[in-house]
């Protein structure tokens, strides 16, 4: 075995390590928790280091493969020789997101130190965070769909686990149940949707799958009778599915931010940074499998989360649920950038925005912290501590919050000298290229991408004037407030630090030649047969003759073989020729992005800052919208009249049902038999047993008639005797002599 | 002076009287003692009949001697049963028969 997949493994299982001696000793640790959970996180996020930086640095190491079988069923009858295996797929993608779940992981416990202080279940929340690490690794190292499905749902189970931490309150119940069945939705699709391969291919393998399909679809891979393309579309579309609820893409974005009721370095860890990217990764993963159509499908449904969330975020109150749909936004960019094939740029968005991402939600978490801490000063215990029309003026008071805070801000509105510059860019110039080549709907995808722009830097800088800045709200707690501890101050800057351009490529204006996308991690080739791909070619292409364009439907395929395969195929010409205007539009894209950033950041300085009064007249006038806006434009109300009435409906409906006919009937049968037991009893009573006494009384009777003879009396006997003598001679009389 | 001349059939008829008298009284009579006298009218109607048969029947002298046979069994048995009328009266106090009914337990 490869000494890196040996110690990615390690890393891999020193987090279970963790959760298994933390859940079952959470009496005796207690408060101490952390002491078993940092070191082993630390060591694990050292190993990813080491494994990341070994794997990225080795030219032409593409991907390192492992498994072993797991179950083998044998020869399973209609379907062959079946084995589930192990499989650990390490490729740059994979060992760049290890640092990342580790490093997050990492810094998230060390400032759950902090802000979890005093918890009730300290403990617990240590051994779920260590289960969540577990999980989200084994998704990112997983070579095989059956093994990603497991630690999928078990990134689900996790994040709803620690969801309803405080599950004494409504709220945090309701969340994490709501998370759960909205993502057991999108689940069950993505499940499907692993099986429409298996059923064709009779493999989980990534490199197989992809292997198969290079070498052209054959014609029983159909789902209803449709064709190979068609289905192989579906297909695609059904593991979006998946994504679509993991990563909290429209209609099943609403879980997200019901999901901010967890604790907050929760939220900073599981829907912001890295389970949320889960389905980002999925897609990335598996992009050389999307069709023209799938591809053109996944762009739209990210670009229209992106700015659906957007426009709820401008005006939501609670510090929280802003990030929360900043991050359906974020995550619906990195869609759309993964559906227009720009898959390198949405995976450097993906972890760009882990970074500041996370850095944003512990610093909300910081300022949570410090606001719960002066209200409870003050007895306090009306005022909502999440709430930023309460805030302002914090930044005097807190400034190692406030400057981390200020420079994520930066990265996600996307300014120059940050990572989220970088990696935004990449998105809209490989979203002009497809939209540009695609034309038809594809032409809004740019669009809605700087709209988006626009949006993200207007609702981040109206929450860090409203939070950091202006006039206090409440000027008695601001007096209060002082900064977090070091142990929650330190993740931040640490945090903070990674939002610079640096760690990405050396020229802060554009990551083309910087070391992430030029050396580092590059777009997958796609594998889907020319004719299904997306219609545009390179200038000057020329298709090759018929033959070698696809295989002829039937022909016998043959499995891919072990070695240098499906991950070094060449780019398909769909592929060169969106790189190619990819190329040409960079400037473009980043001339438009910065724009919007700047026109953005203008609109909130207006209206939060230099004219507040603005705002307000703003909010009378688009009264509606503004409503509208903030309860998310209605859809959890019409989800809970659609979905939930409905549900509960038919919930009331079975259960009269079981009530009045069911329970009827139990009872009718009930009743009757108690009838029936009575007639038998009855009968019992007085038939059988009658019987019974009249054949003692009768004996009775024939006892004392016996007796009656039995005197005692001699003179009695002696009459009987004289009696027996007459008869006898009467007898003998005539039986003798006259017969 | 007309003399119904005596035969067989008086004295038979004598010795059927003499016999329900006797077995009317030993089943009747409460008294011990006199359920001992029905039994020996009993007992000398059968002789009546003996000594009769053998006066005009066909059994010469055996009635005769039968009949002195049965005086002396008579003697006997009255002998015997005074001794059981006298336990009788020890026992309980009279020698009504009626009250003599342990037997049947």
């Amino acid at each position: 075995m490869d000494q890196l997949i040996l110690l990615s493994l390690v890393a891999l299982g020193l987090p279970l390590l963790v959760f298994l001696l933390v859940i079952f000793n959470q009496r005796a640790l207690a408060d101490r928790a952390h002491l078993i959970a940092l070191p082993a996180m630390a060591f694990s996020s050292a190993l990813a280091c080491y494994v990341a930086w070994i794997k990225v640095r080795t030219p032409g190491l593409l991907a390192i493969e492992w498994s072993a079988d797991w179950i083998r069923f044998g020869n399973v009858p209609g379907l062959g020789p079946l084995v589930i295996r192990h499989s650990i797929l390490l490729d740059n993608m994979t060992a760049i997101l290890l640092v990342v779940v580790t490093g997050v992981s990492l810094l998230v416990h060390v400032f759950s130190i902090g802000y979890m202080r005093k918890d009730t279940r300290y403990a617990r929340y240590f051994a779920f965070l260590g289960l969540f690490t577990f999980a989200m690794l084994g998704v990112v190292l997983a070579g095989n769909l059956f093994q990603l499905y497991m630690f999928w749902e078990l990134v689900g189970f996790s994040s709803y686990s620690l969801i309803a931490h405080w599950y004494e309150r409504h709220g945090p119940q309701y969340a994490s149940k709501k998370a759960f069945i909205v993502n057991r939705i999108g689940d069950a699709f993505f499940f499907i949707g692993i099986l429409l391969l298996f059923s064709e291919f009779r493999t989980f393998e990534f490199r197989e799958i992809f292997g198969y399909i290079e070498q052209g679809l054959p014609l029983s891979f159909s789902m209803l009778g449709l064709a190979p393309e068609t289905t192989l579309t579906i297909a695609g579309l059904l593991i979006f599915c998946g994504a679509v609820a993991k990563s909290a893409q429209f209609p099943l974005h609403v879980w997200l931010p019901d999901a901010m009721e967890g604790p907050t370095p929760v939220s900073a860890l599981i829907h912001a940074a890295t389970m949320v990217a889960a389905g980002v990764y999925l897609m990335a993963r598996l992009f050389p499998i999307l069709t023209g159509n799938a591809m053109l499908i996944v762009a739209l449904t990210g670009a229209f989360t992106s700015v659906l969330a957007a426009t709820i975020a401008i005006t939501q109150r609670d510090i929280k649920r802003v990030l929360a749909y900043s991050t359906v936004s974020q995550l619906g960019l990195m869609i759309m950038s993964i559906g227009s094939g720009a898959v390198a740029a949405g995976f450097f968005h993906l972890v760009t925005h882990a970074v500041f991402k996370a850095c944003l939600f512990l610093g909300a978490g910081s300022v949570i912290h410090a606001m719960h801490r002066a209200l409870h000063d003050l007895h306090d215990h009306e005022t909502d501590a999440q709430d930023i029309h309460n805030m302002g003026g914090l930044f005097r008071r807190m400034p190692v919050t406030g400057w981390t805070y200020l420079v994520a801000t930066l990265a996600i509105t996307g300014l120059p000298l940050t990572a989220g510059f970088l990696s935004k860019d990449e998105i809209l110039a490989g979203s002009m290229a497809y939209g540009g080549l695609q034309q038809g709907i594809a032409l809004a995808i740019p669009w809605i991408g700087l709209a988006v722009t626009l949006l993200t830097a207007l609702y981040m800088w109206r929450q860090v004037f409203l939070v950091f800045f202006g006039n206090p709200a409440r000027p008695a707690v601001q007096e209060k407030i002082r900064e977090s501890p070091y142990v929650m101050t330190v993740p931040l800057v640490a945090l903070a630090v990674f939002c610079v351009w640096f760690w990405f490529g050396r020229n802060p204006l554009s990551a083309e030649h910087g070391w992430f996308l030029s050396k580092w991690v590059k777009t997958p080739a796609s594998v889907v047969p020319p004719q299904t791909a997306p219609p545009f070619r390179p200038a000057g292409y020329v298709p090759p003759p018929q033959e070698f364009a696809s295989q002829p439907f039937g022909a016998a395929i043959t499995p891919p073989q072990e070695g240098a395969h499906v991950w070094e195929l060449p780019p398909m010409p769909h592929q060169v020729a969106l790189e190619r205007a990819r190329v040409a539009n960079t400037g473009m894209a980043e001339g438009a992005a910065l724009g919007s950033a700047l026109a953005g950041f203008l609109f909130a300085f207006v209206l939060f800052v230099w004219r507040p009064s603005w705002s307000a007249s703003l909010r009378r006038a688009f009264r509606p919208f503004y409503n509208a806006s903030q309860r998310g434009w209605y859809l959890d109300a019409i989800y809970d009249f659609i979905v939930v009435d409905t549900v509960m409906l038919t919930a009331r409906v079975t259960a009269w049902f079981d009530r009045r006919i069911l329970d009827g009937f139990v009872n009718l049968a009930a009743r009757a038999t108690v009838l029936l037991a009575h007639i038998t009893g009855w009968f019992d009573k007085y038939v059988i047993d009658g019987i019974v006494t009249l054949t003692g009384a009768t004996v009775q009777f024939l006892g004392l008639m016996a007796r009656s003879v039995q005197t005692g009396r001699v003179q009695t006997y002696l009459a009987w005797v004289v009696a027996a003598v007459v008869v006898a001679l009467v007898v003998l009389r005539f039986a003798l002599f006259h017969s | 002076m007309n003399y119904i001349p005596v035969g067989l059939t008086h004295f038979l008829v004598l010795s059927a009287v003499l016999l329900v008298l006797g077995i009317f009284t030993m089943l009747t009579r409460r008294n011990a003692i006199a359920v001992l006298m029905g039994i020996e009218l009993i007992l000398n109607a059968a002789n009546i009949n003996f000594v009769a048969f053998t006066r005009y029947g066909a059994i010469n002298l055996g009635g005769q001697a039968i009949a002195l046979f049965v005086i002396v069994m008579a003697a006997c048995e009255a002998a015997v049963a005074l001794a059981i009328v006298l336990n009788l009266f020890k026992r309980q106090g009279s020698i009504n028969v009626r009250q003599a009914d342990q037997l049947r337990d």
